[in-house]
């Protein structure tokens, strides 16, 4: 049923207004900096192949079509062809993510510098969050650094029983934890040991992650005994996760692999099945510049400025008022 | 056979079962890292013990809805097993253990008409009803004029509660009682 007051935007029209300058202000940092501007379609043939992301489908002339739940893959493409630095705010779409900060479709902030690793990238995301929200200088630390005097386990030799029994140990009530990997250890001991102290001051960047979370980050190999890490970093401010960046992948061979090992991890999950992207691995193996590249979700960038914490106050319209 | 509730139906006040307890979700939280797994973060409380619990669900886990029914039963009267409740429209019966009934028990005069949640038909909690009238049977001699009732004294009523009331009260006066503060409210003419 439809109460009277439905018709009405979910946000304060204020925060709409700060949403607006947040943008011109953005673009502003990045016109400075020379970088391009670019547009990328929503609607593509193929999409991300993550096994915990799921794209929204649709039909077009007949064909089906992914709602981009990243323009990753097409930015990459523009790299290949040589576009130089490009940066991207548009709306992209995941199916079955709503809550207090989360909406199925939100604004992704995303760029790409040739030339630069994480460490480079990573000084530009603070140069931004700075200018844009005025914070103070980050915390930068590895992901080791801060796991493992929290949860107490080394995050990248740890086994996956050996996390499970600091899970136990830290009074941490899994449901449904049977069968879990490494990797979703990880990401439950993150999200409950490490990530509530991230950020509470300052934005807090994690760099150099478990091999398992590489995504598209590239490995770079340890020293004889020191594990290998995966070259990404995240960054958390005020309990938010607000970006995640890699030093890309750039060898195609590798890539096929990766979204193999996704499609099989899909598979094992009972998760509808999705394409691989032969055109973006066609323009790795034309030639992927060295690059890094990071996502930072907008709409927690104008929470984080208007210091609410539901994204519902950001939002003209919810999904529940779409 | 109950329902089954997953992850992304868990909202405020939703009873379901946990370890075979009832429990009602106080808050539910999606947990999502940008790559990786989504959890569902849920505060539940646990309305046997009223114990809060946490417990981080991967999401799309399922978990069985409570079978928990709230129904409006007759005390009847108590024995060694416990207390004994009917229910007026089936005429069935149903007890409670002492550890059930609880406070409750203070407030329970025969053919009282009491809230009684059952899970899996089997009696979890007894609220008394909001109002009870019950007798003086013990309590210091009354002051008479002292009608404004500023001092205070305690009384001993038929069930066996311990109140404060005026000075006025007398054994054998029914008085009106909220079961909630276990405040005086007045004497009831009979």
């Amino acid at each position: 049923m439809t109460t009277p007051s439905e018709w009405e935007p979910t946000a304060p029209l204020a925060a709409l207004q700060l949403r607006a300058r947040l943008l011109a202000r953005t673009r502003e940092f990045f016109a400075v900096r020379g970088v391009l501007e670019v547009e990328t379609p929503i609607l593509g043939a193929s999409t991300a192949t993550d096994p915990h992301i799921e794209s929204l489908r649709t039909v077009v002339a007949g064909s089906p079509r992914f709602l981009q739940t990243s323009p990753e893959l097409f930015m990459k493409r523009l790299l290949a062809a040589g576009a130089g630095p490009i940066y991207q705010i548009g709306k992209v779409f995941r199916d079955g993510e709503s809550g207090s900060r989360h909406n199925p479709e939100f604004t992704l902030l995303e760029w790409y510098r040739p030339g630069l690793d994480h460490h480079g990238l990573m000084d530009e995301v603070d140069q931004l969050l700075q200018e844009v929200l005025g914070c103070s200088p980050p915390v930068r630390e590895s992901y080791f650094d801060a796991f493992e005097p929290r949860v107490g386990a080394d995050p990248h030799r740890a086994s996956a029983a050996e996390l499970q029994s600091r899970v136990e140990a830290l009074g941490i009530h899994a449901v449904g934890s049977s069968g879990f990997s490494r990797e979703d250890w990880l990401h439950l001991l993150m999200a409950e040991a490490v990530e509530p102290h991230l950020g509470t001051e300052r934005p807090h960047f994690l760099y150099d992650f478990p091999r398992e979370l590489r995504a598209l980050a590239r490995i770079r190999k340890g020293a004889p005994g020191e594990p290998d890490v995966a070259e990404r970093f995240e960054v958390f401010y005020h309990g938010l996760e607000l970006g995640n960046g890699y030093h890309e992948l750039t060898d195609a061979a590798e890539q096929r692999q990766r979204f193999f090992d996704d499609l099989a991890a899909r598979r094992a999950l009972g998760r509808p099945e999705v394409f691989l992207d032969e055109r973006m691995i066609a323009a790795l193996e034309h030639g992927l510049p060295s690059c890094a590249g990071v996502a930072l979700g907008f709409d927690r960038l104008v929470m984080l400025a208007a210091n609410v914490s539901s994204i519902r106050a950001v939002l003209s319209f919810t999904i529940d008022r779409a | 056979m109950s329902t089954t509730y997953t992850t992304n139906q868990f909202r405020a006040g939703l009873k379901v079962s946990l370890d075979n307890d009832p429990c009602v979700i106080i808050e539910s939280e999606f947990v999502k890292p940008g790559k990786g797994q989504a959890f569902t973060r849920v505060k539940l409380r646990n309305l046997k013990t009223n114990r809060v619990l946490e417990r981080t669900f991967k999401s799309g886990e399922t978990i069985e809805g409570a079978d928990i029914v709230e129904t409006s039963m007759q005390y009847l009267y108590k024995d060694g097993e416990g207390y004994h409740f009917m229910d007026p429209k089936s005429y069935e019966q149903y007890h409670a253990p002492a550890e059930v009934v609880s406070d409750a028990a203070l407030w329970l005069k025969e053919e009282a008409e009491c809230l009684v949640t059952l899970h899996n038909n089997a009696v979890i909690q007894v609220t008394p009803p909001m109002f009870v009238e019950l007798e003086v049977v013990e309590t210091e001699p009354g002051i008479r004029g002292d009608t404004a009732g500023t001092g205070g004294k305690t009384a001993k009523l038929e069930t066996g509660a311990v109140v404060r009331v005026p000075l006025f009260v007398e054994v054998g006066e029914r008085l009106k009682l909220d079961t909630r503060t276990a405040a005086y409210v007045g004497r009831v003419k009979e």
